[in-house]
């Protein structure tokens, strides 16, 4: 772990697969796990790392801005071939448990960044799949370049989202969006997630973090206090859907016909694992 | 309504200049993967171009077993 400062910004590096910067009152939180920051537990436990450093952090910032720092996309959701792994090695009830401990840790850290006090944007390009999709809604806005795709493919795998997609994409939009999304598989590109009224803002390609910098440098001009209160007031977070989501999925990871979209997936040669 | 020959003659140009391959090595009938030397995010990536060329909507399980240019373009046809 190093701490370096440049220029009246401190960055700290954690893992290879995030770091953060806070510059001028923006907590700028960067993802680069290649291949498409996969949600792992390297992923994971960098993530709470940052959750516990933002009591601190939020102290002198009114924004955060989540952004990937990778070509390939915002990030590819959850890491399956870790997932796929970890579950055989180990006695079903055993992987039970620790896919539940999984969901539990990772719902507290998307909670924490969901109830911050501060205004907080998720800077997208590419793929935003699965578990990258639920780490976005997280957020208060969504900034997406024209790359950008927007998927709850869980089911191709016998799954639900299981991050807290379902809740907080009911939250956001109407309920026959929900329902295409999550029982087609497919994916929106950027213009259908503005129609809908997923995203805050279309930009040209590669200009999401740019344009999320001059939003939160307009945040930055707003009394703190008055916008965490309005935003405590309009953004219930739905905790017992939340935590109704961690059952049914733990429920639905007990089939063998998860095991059995999870081997396909992480043991396919085909040049389309990522589509249906 | 374009005709499906110059939808297919436009998907080719647009994969060409946007995966940086010479136009000339595509053909309707290429395997595109293989032609364009793509993976499946970067299908998304062609596919995220060709709805925004053509202002279109194109679910992505209509892709799956679509590997040519020619049934790509027949795809894309079908929502103009």
């Amino acid at each position: 772990m190093t701490l370096a400062t440049k220029g009246g910004t401190s960055s700290l590096e954690q893992s290879p697969a995030l770091s953060w910067t806070v510059n001028g009152g923006m907590i700028e939180l960067a993802l680069h796990r290649s291949p498409c920051n996969e949600l792992g537990s390297l992923s994971l436990l960098a993530l709470e790392e940052f959750v516990a450093a933002l009591d601190e952090l939020e102290k002198n910032a009114h924004t955060l801005i989540i952004h990937s720092e990778l070509k390939s996309g915002f990030c590819a959701g959850a890491d399956l071939r870790e997932l796929y792994q970890r579950s055989q090695a180990m006695e079903k009830a055993q992987a039970g448990a620790e896919v539940r401990d999984f969901l539990q840790r990772i719902h507290r850290a998307l909670n924490r960044i969901d109830a911050s006090p501060l205004t907080t944007i998720a800077a997208v390009h590419g793929v935003t799949f699965g578990g990258g999709f639920e780490l976005a809604l997280a957020c208060d806005l969504i900034i997406a370049d024209k790359t950008a795709r927007f998927c709850f493919p869980e089911l191709r795998l016998g799954l639900i989202p299981g991050f807290g997609g379902i809740p907080r994409l009911k939250r956001d939009v109407g309920n026959a969006v929900v329902r295409d999304l999550l029982l087609t598989g497919r994916s929106f590109n950027a213009t259908k997630a503005q129609q809908v009224g997923l995203i805050s803002q279309l930009v040209s390609e590669g200009e999401a973090f740019r344009a999320a910098r001059a939003t939160a440098a307009q945040i930055g001009k707003f009394d703190r206090h008055t916008s965490a209160t309005a935003k405590h007031f309009i953004k219930p977070i739905p905790h017992a859907e939340l935590q109704r989501e961690i059952d049914i999925f733990c429920e639905l990871f007990s089939r063998p016909a998860v095991q059995a979209g999870l081997r396909r997936f992480v043991e396919s040669t085909d040049a389309q694992p990522y589509l249906p | 309504m374009p005709t499906a020959e110059k939808t297919l003659d436009e998907i080719l140009t647009l994969a060409a200049a946007h995966f940086k391959v010479p136009r000339e090595k595509l053909s309707p009938d290429d395997d595109f993967f293989k032609a364009l030397g793509i993976d499946s995010l970067q299908t998304l990536d062609l596919l995220t171009k060709l709805e925004n060329h053509f202002h279109v909507e194109l679910p992505d399980y209509e892709l799956q077993g679509v590997t040519d240019f020619r049934t790509l373009a027949g795809k894309i046809q079908s929502r103009l």
